[in-house]
């Protein structure tokens, strides 16, 4: 089969790869790069388990093709960290309990990442918005916004 | 995913060369809708052709009295757009509220509506604000496009290039969304335009999209929610399923019309 090369960044490095054209960014990231802090939940856009950054803004990367990546910067769960320092955002997750068996949670982190980094103080119902794409089936969502609400005090003091 | 060839073409023309010499082609835009058919194997076509290289398709313009809206556009651009909110609000409130933001990251306005799903919400959009649907090859109006269930006007090789709304005096939109999958149970979007008054309904046909046409002349004679009383909406063609009965669907466009009148007043 005929393959596809791309040039990307992934987590600020530089990657190259060649690839089959039907291959899904969720399928390079966990497949090919080994990040498997990307989950993959129902495969069809509408859980946000596999959620990631692409050029600073939130997709479903199950239903992007990983040759619609060329030439554009990802960060996954694995890029959030900072050496041996968690992100302010994963911190927050950790201090608040706002996860329970965790698949969702990088996703979940990810959109709270996306949502602070373009709103540092946003409101009841912006976060809400923010984390609508992201089901979590253990933790009723309570602890999950207020590790929202933390984190967003947290970047505050780092500021 | 499964396997197909994969195509990227650097303008429209070649797109549409492509998509007529093809056996058996399929458009990729967001890819939101065309992706998880194929995961589920509804559609397995041998050939994608990829929009996302072709420069121009993406842009929001103010254009004299009308807005142009690439094909290519996505929802979180029109959301966003300081153009859209400025020349129609109720556009840009619409797309801001289309799933959530990771899928308004990736759908786009031409996907959309080529798919013409019967719960989508730009339908109503264009049906309400008489928009004209520009193609490689023609112009085609709101009220020719749209022509049933995943139906359109559209030839297997002609593909939307740009959709042009004509900025009305007031509009506004007003949807019950499903609460898990945030499409619309009923969408209804108005428009008080110069001339006339246009109440598309989405959601709620078994054919798709439709204007309500006793609505929009109660609505031309005076524009409140209180020239809706005293008018019904007939059950008869409306979509029964697990979500709602046509019953309750009818009752709802009844319902929304009069919240969307209402929000119209108030926007201006």
């Amino acid at each position: 089969m005929k393959t596809i090369d791309l040039r990307f960044t992934i987590n600020g490095a530089k990657e190259r790869v060649s690839i089959p054209p039907h291959r899904t960014l969720l399928e390079l990231l966990r497949d090919d790069l080994q990040l498997i802090g990307t989950k993959e939940g129902c495969g069809h856009g509408e859980c946000g388990a596999c959620t990631v950054m692409l050029d600073g803004v939130t997709v479903n990367s199950c239903l992007v093709l990983a040759a619609e990546i060329d030439g554009r910067s990802v960060t996954t769960i694995e890029g959030l960290r900072s050496g041996d320092k968690l992100h302010p955002v994963q911190q927050a997750f950790i201090d608040e309990s706002g996860y329970q068996c965790g698949f969702c949670t990088s996703g979940v982190i990810l959109s709270t990442k996306a949502l602070l980094d373009a709103n540092p103080h946003p409101s009841d119902d912006e976060i809400r918005q923010a984390l609508a794409g992201n089901f979590c089936r253990c933790t009723g969502y309570t602890k999950i916004f207020e590790s929202v609400q933390a984190a967003a005090k947290g970047l505050e003091g780092d500021r | 995913m499964y396997p197909f060839k994969f195509h990227r073409p650097a303008t429209v023309r070649q797109a549409a060369g492509l998509l007529g010499r093809l056996e058996d082609a399929k458009l990729l835009a967001g890819g939101h809708t065309l992706l998880p058919v194929m995961k589920q194997r509804l559609a397995s076509p041998a050939h994608l052709v990829d929009l996302s290289r072709i420069e121009g398709l993406a842009g929001i313009e103010a254009k004299g009295r009308s807005l142009a809206v690439g094909a290519m556009t996505t929802h979180a651009e029109v959301a966003d757009s300081g153009v859209v909110r400025a020349a129609i609000p109720a556009l840009a409130d619409l797309a801001g509220q289309i799933g959530d933001p990771a899928v308004r990251h990736r759908g786009t306005l031409g996907g959309s509506l080529a798919n013409n799903d019967p719960t989508a919400d730009y339908p109503a959009a264009c049906l309400a604000l008489d928009a004209t649907i520009v193609t490689s090859k023609r112009r085609i109006k709101a009220d020719d496009f749209f022509q049933g269930l995943f139906q359109t006007a559209l030839e297997p090789d002609e593909i939307i290039v740009r959709v042009l709304f004509p900025i009305p005096k007031k509009a506004a939109y007003v949807k019950f969304r499903n609460q898990a999958s945030r499409y619309a149970l009923v969408g209804v979007f108005v428009a008080r335009r110069p001339s006339e008054v246009r109440v598309a309904v989405t959601g709620a046909g078994t054919d798709g999209v439709f204007r309500m046409a006793a609505f929009e002349q109660a609505l031309k004679a005076r524009f409140a929610p209180k020239s809706l009383d005293g008018l019904t909406v007939p059950a008869e063609g409306l979509s029964s399923d697990i979500h709602a009965s046509a019953d309750y669907r009818a009752h709802l466009i009844g319902v929304l019309a009069r919240r969307v009148v209402e929000a119209a007043n108030k926007a201006v």
